[in-house]
């Protein structure tokens, strides 16, 4: 690869990849096969445990019990998992907990993100640098853990919804993001706007929003995978009452920790041992109803966050 | 983390290039449109009070749950019993932080926070920087742009269900261990080694966060001049010597930002990762500061004691950002924020 070779042999055959510049040497075929095989081990690591997981709960119980756990080779498929578990009560209920603390909690963090930043993103606007100073103290001074609990306990969230959402639904760092996009990107229209006497709230509505659909459906996903992801706060505050559990918590006590589940118990689900394969198709399908949503939005997603957060970093 | 960075950077360059006080007359704002008269501030409320008006909800919710909490640390100096509230518990000056010094469990968490951090530090931080250059090299977009994609995937899954994953492929049931089975290799169930535990925790991080980490790094180099690499290559340095010379100094400035930040949270090793595991390896490999704090705290209901420990936690860290920045700045970057 260090060698500046003369275009011999494997070089010349080969035409120009029409992206490469003309004064870069021609690459080696060794260096090419390295990265090409890095690159290909990359992308086998992380969509192996994902192509496993899907497969095996697609899979009949004979096609588990002859691979004896994970199912790498189709080999008999069936839906009975999904059909078992879209019937378990505790399953359906924890994904409309779920479903409902992701869209209303995605709701209130956008709503209170946008006025906010939007709010903050006037340069020499009355107190905003004091406001910007509040926001930003959070981001490396916090109460910690035990105190955080003390205030959401004593203001009585134990038991309740709202406990996973209020706490964490003020993200500053996306706040950030967003006002450093309308104050760069949006300016010129907001400055016109205000120049033709629009009042604050009006511009807002029809100039900044209809103008940033991209970075507002960025911070909106963060939201929402934040709030699907919740889990930590479900079991300070939740984990009392199963009938309020979201998903992430019957993946963890049915599946991370193979406890009984209420209307499963006769079926065996759980016990994590290699010999009840049936049940592990049905795990597997829990398993891969958390991870769908994430990965069907992803790729729409993906090449605006990618270019969203690359301004963003350019700056730094 | 960069961008919020890029604001600080913008308001200090701000401040300093713009002198303050109040009705500095004539003074024009550069780069905006209305050319505006610093007023009394009287003016300026009844212009600007819609706006102020929009940051209240989240300044309210940050009151609540952040600020209200950090008041909410002197339990640590109470005997804090949730019956008496804040205002009658009995005060116990330092006793709390006593008894945590003088406790091994206490400086075990300490000792494994420390070099699960190290670990990470060597096994993790250098993987989305190759990863970045590796990514760079690819000519072909739509290629680089699908690789990029699967590799920012993991970043958006739970812990719970990365833990999941990997105990599927790694556990004492899993993938690995049918293998080793059907050969006669015995078993290791990589998920309850207390020995190996750091490596599991490092390599879960790798996973998730690896492919998202590349984003500034890529952002980066993306950011250096093209003609640097031709006017080099012309005069006859190679690909090695391109890469030492121009694509590193490059970096430089982010990577070093990464190390401070890294170094400032040093002593957070995935919490809601750690809390998760700890029942399948057991306290001992898996208890951090974070889960120490929570165990002690909440689950025997000493709140004081946690608390205690969360304030060590804070303190501690905030002078390793405090230091980390130092060694920045003798280095010649700008590192979290400006000398």
């Amino acid at each position: 690869m260090t060698t500046l070779t003369a275009p011999s042999a494997g070089g010349r055959s080969r035409p120009r990849h029409p992206n490469r510049p003309s004064w870069e040497e021609p690459p080696s075929v060794a260096g090419e096969g390295a990265k090409g095989l890095t690159l290909g081990a990359v992308v086998v690591l992380i969509l192996l445990p994902l192509y496993c997981v899907v497969l095996t709960s697609f899979s009949t119980p004979g096609a588990i019990n002859r691979a004896g756990g994970l199912v790498i080779v189709p080999d008999g498929l069936t839906t009975d998992a999904y059909t078992t578990m879209l019937s378990d009560d505790t399953v359906r209920r924890s994904l409309l907990v779920t479903l409902g603390i992701t869209v209303v909690g995605t709701a209130i963090s956008m709503a209170v993100s946008v006025l906010c930043a939007y709010g903050l993103s006037r340069s020499r606007s009355l107190g905003h640098r004091f406001l910007l100073l509040v926001l930003v103290v959070t981001m490396f001074v916090n109460g910690g853990l035990i105190p955080t609990f003390l205030v959401v306990n004593g203001l009585g969230g134990f038991g309740k919804y709202w406990a996973l959402i209020l706490p964490s639904a003020v993200s500053v760092f996306n706040i950030l993001v967003l006002r450093s996009f309308y104050s760069s990107t949006a300016a010129e229209l907001i400055d016109a706007a205000r120049m033709d006497g629009a009042s604050e709230w009006r511009i807002l509505w029809s100039v900044v929003l209809p103008t940033s659909r991209a970075v507002t459906a960025v911070i909106s996903l963060f939201y929402a995978v934040g709030y699907w992801n919740t889990f930590f706060n479900a079991m300070l505050y939740l984990s009392a009452d199963s009938q309020k559990w979201p998903l992430q918590m019957v993946l963890y006590e049915y599946v991370n920790r193979g406890m009984n589940m209420p209307g499963q118990v006769n079926s065996g689900f759980g016990v994590a041992g290699h010999s009840q394969t049936a049940p592990l198709s049905l795990q597997m399908a829990v398993v891969v109803l958390t991870l769908l949503p994430i990965t069907i939005v992803f790729p729409f997603m993906q090449k605006h966050f990618a270019k969203g957060m690359l301004t963003g970093a350019i700056k730094g | 983390m960069a961008s919020t960075v890029a604001e600080q950077g913008e308001d200090e360059r701000d401040k300093s290039g713009q002198p303050a006080g109040d009705g500095g007359a004539g003074r024009t704002a550069a780069g905006s449109v209305q050319p505006e008269v610093r007023r009394n501030w009287r003016v300026r409320l009844r212009r600007d009070k819609s706006l102020i008006l929009m940051t209240l909800p989240a300044v309210a919710l940050l009151l609540v749950f952040n600020y209200l909490p950090m008041v909410g640390t002197i339990t640590a100096f109470q005997y804090y019993d949730p019956l008496d509230g804040i205002r009658n518990s009995e005060w116990a000056g330092f006793a709390n932080f006593r008894q945590l010094f003088g406790d091994p469990l206490f400086w075990h968490a300490m000792e494994n926070t420390l070099y699960i951090s190290a670990v990470q530090l060597i096994l993790f931080f250098p993987i989305p920087i190759l990863l970045a250059l590796l990514l760079n090299s690819v000519l072909n977009s739509r290629i680089r742009s699908i690789i990029q994609a699967i590799t920012f995937l993991p970043h958006f899954y739970s812990w719970v269900l990365v833990v999941t994953l990997f105990q599927q492929m790694l556990g004492g049931a899993g993938l690995l261990n049918h293998f080793l089975r059907s050969h006669d290799m015995g078993t290791w169930d990589v998920m309850t080694d207390p020995h190996t535990f750091s490596l599991l925790v490092t390599s879960q991080v790798v996973w998730k966060d690896a492919g998202w980490g590349i984003i500034v790094f890529l952002a980066a180099l993306s950011a250096i001049d093209q003609n640097l690499y031709e006017a080099a290559a012309s005069d006859g340095a190679g690909r090695w010597r391109r890469m030492w010379h121009i694509t590193l100094p490059g970096m430089r400035g982010v990577i070093v930002l990464m190390l401070v930040l890294r170094l400032g949270n040093a002593l957070s090793v995935g919490f809601e990762q750690l809390l998760i595991q700890r029942y399948a390896v057991g306290h001992d490999a898996a208890d951090v500061l974070d889960t120490f704090s929570f165990y002690y705290g909440i689950g025997t209901q000493n709140y004081s004691y946690g608390a205690a420990a969360g304030i060590f936690k804070s303190v501690i860290s905030l002078l390793l950002i405090w230091g980390a920045n130092k060694l920045a700045h003798r280095f010649g970057e700008d590192g979290l924020y400006r000398k």
